[in-house]
């Protein structure tokens, strides 16, 4: 101790003092300040930085997810699309197909209507031209027949029990 | 990557010689101040010892006294005696016949590394215990402590100033910064943060990093085969404890010293117990702060110029190489001792400012 003492310079100890606080107060002001300032600054860049990176990944991801919605959506509503332009093409081809056979019924019924007619007049006409005809037959025959009185009374006569019998 | 490697052990192997050959070359001076003659050469280490742990007038690099070849250069002696100022150079020690200078009056002597004062034919009287009796001015020389702590200043200033010059011109560091910035940011992150806080630790960042690099550098210095010894002067170690130690009080909060005087949360008599033991431990902290690194440093000076001087003890080959590794060996360890000094004392007073700022919020 004693020794320790003996060795402890005043001297050392005031120079010591002055010099360090002198080197503390010149480092503060000309290195510490600008140097931890840089430093901090820097840091809150890198941060900033790396933030602003994962902000923009988020946005990324959620833009893909976005896109990933738009895609499904649209795939969904070309969907739809689809199914409903097959519907109306099913649709309309089983209604040109109702319509067809329906307008082609009609069309086959007025023809058999058409057919019928035309029949019935070419009947009644054939009848026309067959009862004419019976009728000139009948009144030639008639004439034939009739040109003696004879025969004409034995006609009437004949025609008279005719209905008698009726 | 290899090649930087084993540049860094070639400086490491070149320091070792080179402090050695500083052994060697002043391991047979003589000690001017004391009586000639032979000594043995065990003798001869002691004195070498004692000669480089003590603070010294002039800068000397090496060479001897006794035969005119020492080379070294004169500092300023700064004297305050009796509200006089005296300045001389310490060469004047050694020109004038009987090694005593006379200034405005007043004759001054070097005797065993102190300046006292003396008569005209420099007598110095002795008490019992070979002490010298006469008086001593106040010496505020430069010594070679003193001058070698300008010198790691300067170096500092420089090293931190370019630095910081670098960060103005572009954020990104380059050069030494990328080296230095690793170390900022340890005192910041690892030292300041955790123990004072984040509200505060900016307030005493400035004191860490400077009472750290300082430390470092001047231990690192001191590794170096200049002979230089910084801080392991207890003067110099007890300027930096006082700085922390006055740091801490001017920085106590309430809380601080409510915790000194009147400790909460324990019973009355406990307070009272404790209080004179809190009030102790105010001082015994920086006092441990000072004289651990003191400690510190001056035994691994003197272990290292111990085992150096075993290499000239022994003759035999053998021994002189197993010496000379273990010499090696140990300057690599006090290169970390170097570091880690600085890292305690910046981690203790970080400690303490922290325990004077802390704010405890009581339930």
């Amino acid at each position: 101790m004693e020794k320790l003492i003996n060795d402890f310079s005043v001297g050392l100890f005031f120079w010591q003092l002055l010099l360090f606080v002198l080197l503390l107060l010149v480092l503060r002001k000309y290195a510490w300040k600008p140097i931890l300032n840089a430093v901090e600054d820097r840091e809150q860049s890198i941060e900033d930085a790396l933030n602003q990176a994962e902000k923009a990944r988020e946005e990324m991801q959620k833009l893909q997810s976005d896109n990933e919605r738009i895609l499904a959506e649209a795939r969904a509503e070309r969907d739809t699309i689809l199914k409903e332009a097959r519907e109306i093409k099913d649709k309309m081809i089983s209604d040109a197909k109702g319509e067809a056979s329906a307008q082609a019924e009609n069309i086959i019924s007025s023809a058999k209507e058409q057919i019928k007619n035309e029949k019935m007049a070419a009947i009644t006409d054939l009848k026309n031209q067959v009862a004419e005809m019976s009728i000139e037959i009948a009144e030639m025959v008639l004439r034939k027949e009739l040109e003696d009185k004879a025969k004409q009374s034995e006609l009437v006569k004949g025609q008279l029990d005719n209905f008698k019998m009726n | 990557m290899q090649i930087k490697r084993f540049g860094f052990l070639a400086f490491l192997f070149a320091l070792s010689i080179s402090w050695a050959a500083n052994a060697s070359d002043s391991h047979d001076s003589h000690d001017d101040h004391d009586e000639h003659g032979e000594k043995s050469i065990k003798e001869q280490i002691a004195e070498v010892k004692e000669h480089h742990l003590k603070d010294s007038h002039s800068f000397h690099l090496w060479g001897d006294h006794a035969n005119g070849t020492s080379v070294e250069f004169p500092l300023p002696v700064i004297l305050w005696d009796e509200g006089t100022i005296h300045f001389f150079m310490s060469s004047a020690f050694h020109h004038a016949e009987n090694e005593t200078v006379e200034s405005k009056g007043s004759y001054f002597r070097l005797y065993h590394s102190k300046i006292y004062k003396t008569d005209a034919e420099g007598t110095i009287t002795y008490d019992e215990h070979h002490h010298p009796t006469n008086a001593k001015p106040l010496d505020l020389s430069i010594t070679k402590t003193v001058f070698s702590t300008i010198l790691v200043g300067l170096l500092i200033i420089w090293l931190f100033g370019s630095v910081a010059k670098n960060y103005r011109k572009d954020a990104v560091p380059r050069g030494i910064s990328k080296f230095i910035e690793p170390l900022i940011i340890l005192v910041r992150d690892d030292i300041a943060r955790p123990n004072i806080g984040e509200k505060h630790y900016k307030k005493f960042m400035p004191y860490l990093l400077t009472v750290f690099f300082f430390i470092w550098i001047a231990n690192l210095i001191g590794q170096t085969p200049l002979g230089i010894n910084i801080t392991g002067n207890i003067a110099v170690t007890l300027g930096l404890a006082l700085i922390t130690f006055f740091m801490t009080q001017f920085s106590g909060k309430k809380d601080y010293w409510a915790h000194i005087f009147w400790m909460p949360g324990v019973p009355y008599l406990m307070r009272v117990v404790l209080m004179p033991i809190e009030i102790l431990g105010m001082f015994v902290k920086p006092f441990s702060l000072m004289i651990r690194l003191y400690a510190n440093i001056l035994a691994g000076h003197v272990v290292i110029m111990s085992i150096i001087g075993l290499i000239f003890i022994f003759s035999a080959w053998g021994a002189k190489g197993a010496f000379f590794g273990l010499t090696f060996f140990l300057s690599i360890i006090e290169l970390l001792v170097a570091f880690l000094q600085a890292y305690i004392f910046t981690m203790l007073s970080a400690l303490y400012f922290g325990s004077a700022v802390e704010e405890h919020d009581h339930h």
